[in-house]
């Protein structure tokens, strides 16, 4: 968090991913700056998924550039439908700058929510397990599941566990958070708690990517919202002005609910 | 006439603790080998490239698929006696005359056939290994080969626990056929006990009563190991509830 | 190679005992099972502690131990009877004795599988029958049954596949199956690896084949059921 506001920390150009004859992303693009909490909204298989995962990819895009804090992902043409990483060590660095967070968590089910949360400072970053230890405390105390450090994830609710997941993200201090639709799989309920956790983070003035179908999340808590529909960026801007005088007629749909 | 004389087993006593300790040796010597060499090969054999994984998919095929008693008596009559191996031992070359010792030939065969079995116990427990956990350690940065190491193998070994610890039972029952190539073992001792005062009762009753012993002492160790590493598979304790 | 096709019916004779061994036992096995799991889930506590003591010894002792017991105590027994009503000595044949020990170990696995499969149908569905006026008979045989027969196929397949392997130690008390004849050969032609290797072949045979007819079976009692799709 040593970068100062407004410096560009992520740009995705004209980004393109196709299976087999379907073309997922049809060339989209997004800058974000430090401190920026980006929405991606739309409905299921717009594409905004996809799009998240190709940024630290995950899925590997078709064509297009990814620049991370000024420094481009090294891409070489690989099959029809992927690019292919030129250079695995880069990746793995870009990665460590990018954490992600998942629809289903995605915890080591084998280890405790302690080790789950030093485990890639150690093995990746090369922290001592002191430092480790260190940020794993800072981190799970501040999404308020410290007390839970030894216990292991399947004995834990959906929203404890995405505390815990959002708590590992963390501790890798990333420069920008990416989040997959966090609360999608989440009892309604246990919804709030994780939002909750999002929104304070955001306070703290974190870079942040959410794909997302909490509206309120995307209005109360961005600074800026894009809406993808069928692989294409649709409509974008202040979410105050994009979410309640929406220009676009699909974007109208979606918001009254009509466009599933 | 006396149908169980206990002094037929108190007289061959030593003779029993001998093949007992013979037995215990084959069975953890080929189960530990075998499981060294078995997590390597799983993953050649889940790997995609087919030049890795055929080759280990036909050696377990031919393992898992034939009788471990043919596998013995191949490697000690069939590789230890023929002329081609013979010809070795005359020439010199002392690698050869590895089998011609029963006890090498039992501990290849055993080695052979646990891991054939241990290795697809393993790949099984890696491609059934959550893909968002795998996902989950690639966006963190790590290399395949710190994924590997820390995330797949941990996890898929403890799942394996389970099919293992049948495995290792199975493994020591089947040593009993070591008998076949003049070794020793406790099935072995108990041939020779029998033969010796024609008693069978005697004999095999308490050569199994040794087996079925050591067989609960090994179901009791898997207990506490399954206990121990798959805590996490465990339902959830009353305590840690929904908040 | 010369040595292969002149033994080649006396190995194919091997063969046909194994294959009769291993169907006989898998007969016994499957009765002791059924009768087996019937005595598990009964509610006379002595029955299920007796089968239980069955199943854990089994389990316990090699099937080697087993046999070597059931054929040279089996004659102990045998020549006490002949000598106590006087009559000539009777012989017992390994045969017999391969067949009813590995039908007794066989047995307790099979008692395990039929165990599982008659508790994971759902007890709504004999509710059903029994709503509509089926008798207790019925109910089993028409309903109990053949859905208990669907969860044990696979369990049914993988004791098959193991039996059929643990017929090999029968040669151990002189039965002349596959594996015996081909020590024979093998000694008398010098060339064991060859004969060995023959059996190999052979028991792979077996296996694929007993793997298509089970794969076939399976598709024909899982008609009617939707499995998950991974």
């Amino acid at each position: 968090m040593t970068l100062k506001p407004n410096t560009e920390l992520l740009r995705v150009e004209d980004l393109h991913k196709q299976y087999g004859d379907n073309e997922v992303l049809k060339g989209v693009s997004l800058t974000a700056s430090s401190g920026d909490v980006i929405s991606i909204i739309g409905s299921s298989g717009s594409g905004k998924s996809t799009w998240l995962r190709c940024i630290n990819f995950l899925e590997l895009p078709t064509s297009g550039k990814i620049i991370v804090a000024g420094e481009e992902v090294k891409m070489l043409p690989g099959s029809k439908d992927a690019l292919k990483v030129a250079d695995p060590r880069q990746l793995q660095k870009i990665r460590t700058r990018l954490s992600m967070v998942f629809q289903h968590f995605n915890l080591w089910g084998h280890m405790t929510v302690l080790q789950n949360v030093i485990e890639a400072p150690i093995h990746v970053l090369g922290l001592s397990r002191k430092e480790a230890m260190e940020r794993a405390e800072r981190y799970l105390e501040r999404v308020g599941v410290w007390k839970f450090r030894d216990t292991y994830p399947a004995h834990m609710s959906g929203g404890q566990q995405q505390r815990v997941a959002i708590a590992r993200a963390l501790a890798m201090e990333p420069e920008a958070l990416l989040f997959d639709e966090p609360t999608s799989a989440l009892d309604p309920e246990l919804v709030g708690e994780v939002l909750k956790v999002m929104r304070s983070i955001a306070e703290e003035g974190r870079t942040m990517l959410v794909v997302t179908h909490e509206m309120g999340f995307a209005r109360e808590v961005s600074n800026h919202v894009i809406f993808v529909h069928q692989g294409r960026v649709e409509e974008r801007g202040n979410p105050r002005e994009v979410l309640t005088r929406p220009n676009s007629e699909r974007l109208q749909q979606f918001l009254s609910g009509n466009l599933k | 006439m006396d149908w169980f004389d206990l002094n037929v087993i108190s007289g061959s006593l030593p003779e029993f603790w001998r093949g007992l300790w013979v037995t215990l040796q084959l069975t953890i010597i080929s189960l530990a080998i075998g499981f060294a060499l078995a997590i390597p090969l799983s993953i050649a054999r889940v790997s995609s490239n087919p030049w890795v994984s055929r080759p280990v998919s036909a050696y377990t095929y031919f393992f898992r698929g034939t009788p471990m008693l043919v596998q013995l008596l191949l490697i000690y009559y069939g590789i230890g006696q023929s002329e081609w191996v013979q010809q070795q031992w005359e020439t010199g070359n002392s690698f050869w005359l590895l089998f011609r010792d029963a006890y090498f030939c039992a501990l290849l065969a055993f080695t052979l056939n646990t891991c054939a079995y241990q290795l697809e116990m393993f790949a099984g427990a890696i491609r059934n290994i959550p893909l968002g956990e795998v996902e989950a350690a690639e966006a963190m940065g790590m290399t395949r080969y710190t994924s590997l190491c820390r995330i797949v193998l941990p996890s898929a070994l403890r799942r394996a626990i389970p099919p293992l610890s049948n495995e290792v039972i199975l493994m020591l029952q089947g040593s009993a056929i070591a008998s076949a190539v003049t070794l020793v073992d406790l099935t072995g001792a108990a041939r020779n006990v029998y033969s010796r005062h024609y008693a069978p009762f005697e004999a095999f009753i308490f050569a199994g009563l040794l087996y079925l012993a050591v067989t609960f002492v090994l179901v009791g160790l898997f207990r506490f190991a399954e206990s121990h590493w798959l805590a996490h598979l465990q339902p959830r304790s009353a305590s840690a509830k929904k908040d | 190679m010369d040595a292969l096709i002149e033994y080649s019916p006396s190995l194919l004779a091997g063969a046909w005992i194994t294959l009769q061994v291993a169907l006989l036992s898998l007969i016994l096995a499957v009765a002791s099972g059924l009768l087996g799991a019937a005595c598990k889930l009964s509610r006379i506590a002595p029955l299920r502690w007796w089968t239980a003591l069955y199943t854990t010894v089994v389990r316990g002792v090699p099937d080697l131990v087993m046999m070597l017991l059931f054929f040279y105590g089996g004659q102990v027994i045998l020549n006490a009877i002949s000598d106590h009503l006087e009559w000539e000595m009777i012989e017992l044949n390994a045969f017999a004795a391969g067949v009813l020990t590995i039908g007794f170990i066989f047995g307790a696995y099979f008692t395990e599988t039929f165990r599982g499969a008659f508790q994971a149908v759902p007890a709504g569905q004999m509710e059903a029958g029994r709503a509509y006026g089926m008798n207790g008979w019925q109910v089993f045989w028409r309903i109990l049954f053949p859905q208990m027969l669907r969860y044990a196929l696979p369990g049914i397949g993988n004791n098959w596949l193991v039996l059929l392997k643990s017929t090999a130690i029968v040669s151990m008390i002189g039965l002349a199956d596959m594996t015996w004849l081909a020590d024979q050969a093998g000694r008398s032609t010098h060339q064991p690896f060859t004969f060995y290797m023959a059996v190999c072949v052979l028991y792979l045979a077996m296996t694929a084949v007993s793997n298509h007819v089970l794969q076939r079976l399976q598709r024909r009692y899982n008609v009617g059921v939707r499995e998950a799709k991974v």
